[in-house]
């Protein structure tokens, strides 16, 4: 046994070490937030880079005749007014076909299949879908389509998207369905009411702001998809609302014209570049207050 | 049907109510969740126009009985029951039941409050559309019928337009108790709605109680056995699935006939 006198000494190494212990926490606590703040810092760094170029090289192009002209052959001036119609239109057909099925089979995995076997498969085969490369969407609709009807086409164009923002949708408004708390479902079921109304009037409602949030990040998604609509939409130097021809639309007048050595050209593809890119900031800024207003509510 | 076997029959109450009619008839009830046998050969009658209280510690089945009676349960793959509940002249277990049409009849409210994502008004009006097509100055009687006998038309007459989502909790589970009143039930089961609320609150739901009975047939799961005592006229204890002991309140509180009970009744559980 040792002396009493020890007792005084243990307590004091085990304050040290206590101390210790914590000057140690609060190094790898400071060493965490260091490292966090260095990789976002690097990533901002990047995005901040992207947006200064494109908005250096975009505004110098911006002109209102940008919105009324036809995007021009090498060598004279124009506009991108095509381009902007037929993404406006390509992307709004897309987002109509795509919504309706997404949501639809979203509560089908949500309230109907849940843990089923084709519920389980559908999941699966949407995540692969979710992930797919789209070009191979793009291929996949002009072997299906494209090649048929030989003919590149506007519809081509919108289906191909549907079928990139399709998955998107199922996801979010499956995932948000969950979010409905099962006490919301039985008050409502508890009431007599029949499946469908309990899902359509109170569940689906409850969530309304994340199932839009949910279509409007799949309308960012697809705005900016040049690979499906090369194969599909192709390209138009004319101004048409016949959804059965080839159609413009800015990704792949971007594509093009980024690429060529015609420095009008270049000009229109950094203008393009900034209207999409402006395009989706306000679409997904949309989403947010969207989101937030529906979730304080 | 086994009349005699387990079944205390209700007796007279010492505060004098007379005896009640069978509302809901259980015999020889048992509950399965998946393997899980949950509720073992209960039986029972909920009289009409009275209060029933269920208690019992957590996890003896009292709330799973509560759900048997509307069938909550058939939302669930997995959980069953056998036996028989009869109601309005008909077993509820059966398979061939209207689940929608009885829990019409069979109205519940929660342990936590839940509005649903709409306005008061509304709120109220949902459970009413399903089964009656109202005209407006009917449905607005209607909506003022329930809140008033919820307690709350005064708090609320001026917001009807506003979301249920915004009121306070005490308020918000008024707002449930009117929504199932509003359809106009026969029974109403109340799965300990004042566990998630005040003191003050849980005052003006307990009062809105003994208001209630004189119009449904009320059935009441609680862990607080001062509220059982407080608001009901029979209780029913309830320990590991089985049905210990039934009989008017008073009887339970102060002559329980089973030591369990009043083991548990006093504090001495465990």
């Amino acid at each position: 046994m040792l002396a009493p006198a020890s007792d005084a000494a243990r307590e004091g190494r085990r304050e040290e070490h206590v101390n210790n212990l914590y000057r140690k926490r609060l190094f790898v606590n400071r060493f965490n937030l260091v490292m966090s703040l260095g990789t976002m810092a690097f990533g901002m760094a990047f995005l901040l880079w992207i947006l200064a170029v494109l908005f250096y090289n975009g505004f110098a192009a911006l002109s209102p005749s940008l919105f009324v002209q036809m995007t021009p052959p090498p060598g004279s001036a124009g506009g991108l007014a095509n381009a902007i119609f037929g993404s406006v239109v390509i992307v709004g057909v897309a987002t109509f076909i795509s919504t309706p099925i997404g949501i639809l089979a979203g509560i089908y995995l949500a309230e109907y299949g849940k843990g089923g076997l084709i519920a389980r498969s559908t999941r699966f085969i949407n995540d692969i879908l979710l992930s797919a490369p789209s070009i191979v969407i793009g291929l996949f609709i002009y072997t299906i389509y494209v090649a048929k009807v030989e003919h590149f086409s506007g519809w081509a164009g919108s289906f191909a998207l549907a079928l990139i923002a399709i998955p998107v949708v199922v996801r979010t408004t499956e995932n948000m369905l969950q979010l409905v708390p099962s006490s919301l479902r039985e008050a409502a079921v508890a009431l007599g009411a029949p499946m469908w109304k309990v899902i359509l009037m109170v569940t689906l409602r409850a969530v309304r702001g994340g199932v839009i949030t949910g279509v409007l990040l799949a309308v960012a998604r697809i705005s900016g998809e040049t690979a499906p609509l090369l194969f599909t939409a192709l390209n138009n130097q004319f101004f048409t609302t016949d959804m059965n021809a080839p159609m413009a639309n800015l990704p792949v007048v971007i594509f093009q014209f980024a690429l060529s050595p015609f420095q009008e050209w270049q000009e229109l593809a950094w203008a393009g570049a900034l209207l999409i890119t402006l395009a989706v900031l306000i679409i997904n800024i949309l989403a947010r207050s969207v989101f937030r207003q529906a979730s304080v509510r | 049907m086994n009349e005699t076997a387990l079944v205390s029959r209700p007796q007279v109450t010492a505060s004098g109510l007379p005896p009640a009619a069978p509302k809901m008839t259980i015999r020889k009830l048992d509950f399965y969740y998946g393997k899980f046998h949950a509720l073992k050969d209960v039986s029972l009658d909920v009289a009409e126009r009275r209060v029933t209280a269920f208690i019992g510690p957590s996890g003896c089945g009292k709330s799973t009985l509560l759900r048997t009676f509307n069938r909550m349960y058939s939302l669930y793959p997995g959980q069953r029951a056998t036996g028989e509940i009869r109601f309005n002249g008909r077993n509820v277990l059966e398979a061939r039941t209207d689940l929608n049409m009885l829990r019409a009849k069979v109205g519940m409210v929660f342990q936590k409050p839940t509005p649903f994502p709409m306005s008061i008004y509304d709120n109220i009006a949902f459970g009413v559309r399903l089964y009656e097509s109202l005209g407006q100055r009917d449905m607005d009687e209607r909506v003022e019928y329930a809140l008033t006998k919820a307690a709350m038309w005064d708090e609320a007459k001026d917001k009807l337009k506003q979301s249920g989502m915004a009121l306070s909790g005490g308020q918000q589970q008024r707002l449930c108790i009117a929504r199932a009143v509003a359809v106009k039930p026969d029974v109403l089961l109340l799965d300990e709605p004042t566990s998630a609320l005040d003191p003050i609150s849980t005052a003006k739901i307990e009062e809105l109680i003994g208001e209630l009975k004189r119009d449904y047939t009320i059935a009441i799961v609680t862990h607080n056995m001062q509220q059982a005592a407080r608001v009901s006229d029979f209780t029913a204890y309830m320990y590991l699935g089985e049905l210990i002991e039934f009989d008017a309140t008073d009887t339970i509180f102060f002559k329980p006939k089973r030591k369990e009970t009043e083991d548990y009744i006093t504090g001495r559980f465990g």
